[in-house]
């Protein structure tokens, strides 16, 4: 799965993730920013990379700004912007 | 099931359907339609996805309102939602037509996935003036269909009228729409009462459409849920009734007798069947046991 264009995912809204995804060339670079980066950050970033990992991406760049989203919100929310960026 | 509460969560807000089942209405509405706007059906379609693999909604009824037939967006809403089992989809604008398709689609998509045929249920959302002049046919389009759903605001934009709070507008259809649902024995639920601020107005409209045949109301907020059920549960005055009812038809049984009388009434098979329903209902809800 190849990245093709920038593309944004989720909101800012409190239990949600904003998620802005585009074309990238030096693997996965992830910038995250939380309201539980202490407690959860190291998760959040491996369950980002792992999502990103399952749907094939392998180079691109991230801009993660989270509001305390669950792990089902943040799978979703990559999985849209994933899709919403190339073809699956 | 018992449905008197069907509670509409917007399919895209993450918070919302994580704490669909708290609020403690018989069904949720996991909304791609209205509460979705044009750019995100995808976004949520995926949301959804992830949530009803996530979250254990117990008895609660999961139900996916989709996106109609005249949409782009209606195939694909069914093709991903029926793959994931919800317990029912809702239909809206719902016509013949268009429930003729979606039970065609549901049966190939049950046989694909290996789904029981007809596990997939459907409530029929019927918000058009043609769905009100077809809703004894749009049921039977369907074994699967086990309720109409009235949908008011959009039933007024179609009938040229104002929406006004004593509803005078949506008689002909409330009246039509249940006399069909209980010639073919399925659930009638009401429209939702709009103004989430005005607790009496939605008292006073729900003890009007239940006296007008309706089983249960759609909700669009979880502080509706409490005063929906207080109506809709059987008193009890009438658990009461209902024991002395089926009190006396032992007795009478006992005497060879079919017919009957309590208080000065006659008691006869129609009177019996009530007071089950009554008994029935109130076991589900736990109020007796």
């Amino acid at each position: 799965m190849k990245i093709l264009k920038p593309a944004k995912a989720g909101t800012l809204e409190s239990n949600d993730i904003s998620i802005m995804l585009m074309p990238g060339t030096n693997g996965i670079e992830l910038e995250l920013e939380s309201i539980v980066e202490k407690q959860f950050g190291t998760e959040i970033r491996t369950l980002i990379e792992n999502s990103l990992k399952e749907l094939g991406v392998e180079n691109a760049m991230i801009k993660a700004i989270d509001k305390g989203a669950l792990d089902y919100t943040i799978k979703a929310r990559i999985e849209t912007a994933v899709t919403r960026a190339g073809e699956m | 099931m018992l449905r008197r509460s069907m509670l509409f969560m917007p399919g895209n807000n993450p918070g919302m359907l994580q704490t669909a089942e708290v609020f403690g209405s018989d069904s949720v509405i996991l909304d791609l339609e209205d509460a979705v706007s044009l750019g995100e059906k995808d976004a949520a379609r995926i949301l959804i996805k992830g949530a009803l693999k996530t979250f254990n909604y117990g008895t609660t009824e999961v139900v996916i309102r989709i996106n109609p037939f005249s949409t782009p967006y209606a195939l694909e809403d069914i093709d991903v939602m029926a793959r994931l089992k919800p317990n029912a989809i809702l239909l809206p604008k719902a016509t013949p037509e268009d429930m003729k398709q979606l039970d065609e689609m549901l049966t190939k998509i049950e046989k694909e996935e290996g789904f029981e045929e007809g596990v997939i249920r459907i409530h029929a959302l019927v918000e058009t003036t043609y769905g009100v002049e077809t809703v004894y046919e749009t049921i039977q389009m369907s074994n699967r269909v086990d309720s109409v759903c009235l949908g008011g605001e959009d039933l007024s934009v179609d009938l040229g009228v104002a929406r006004t709070k004593d509803s005078e507008e949506l008689f002909y259809a409330r009246t039509k729409i249940v006399n069909a649902c209980k010639a073919l024995k399925i659930d009638a639920i009401d429209t939702p009462f709009t103004d989430t601020n005005d607790e009496a107005g939605l008292l006073a409209d729900t003890i009007h459409a239940k006296k007008l045949g309706f089983t249960g109301k759609l909700s669009i907020n979880p502080r509706q849920i409490n005063t929906i059920h207080k109506v809709y549960s059987p008193t009890a005055a009438e658990i009461s009734w209902a024991n002395r009812v089926m009190y006396a038809k032992d007795e009478a049984e006992k005497e060879g007798l079919g017919v009957f009388s309590l208080d000065g009434k006659m008691i006869d098979a129609p009177v019996i069947s009530r007071a089950m329903n009554t008994l029935n209902a109130a076991r589900v809800i736990g109020l007796i046991k």
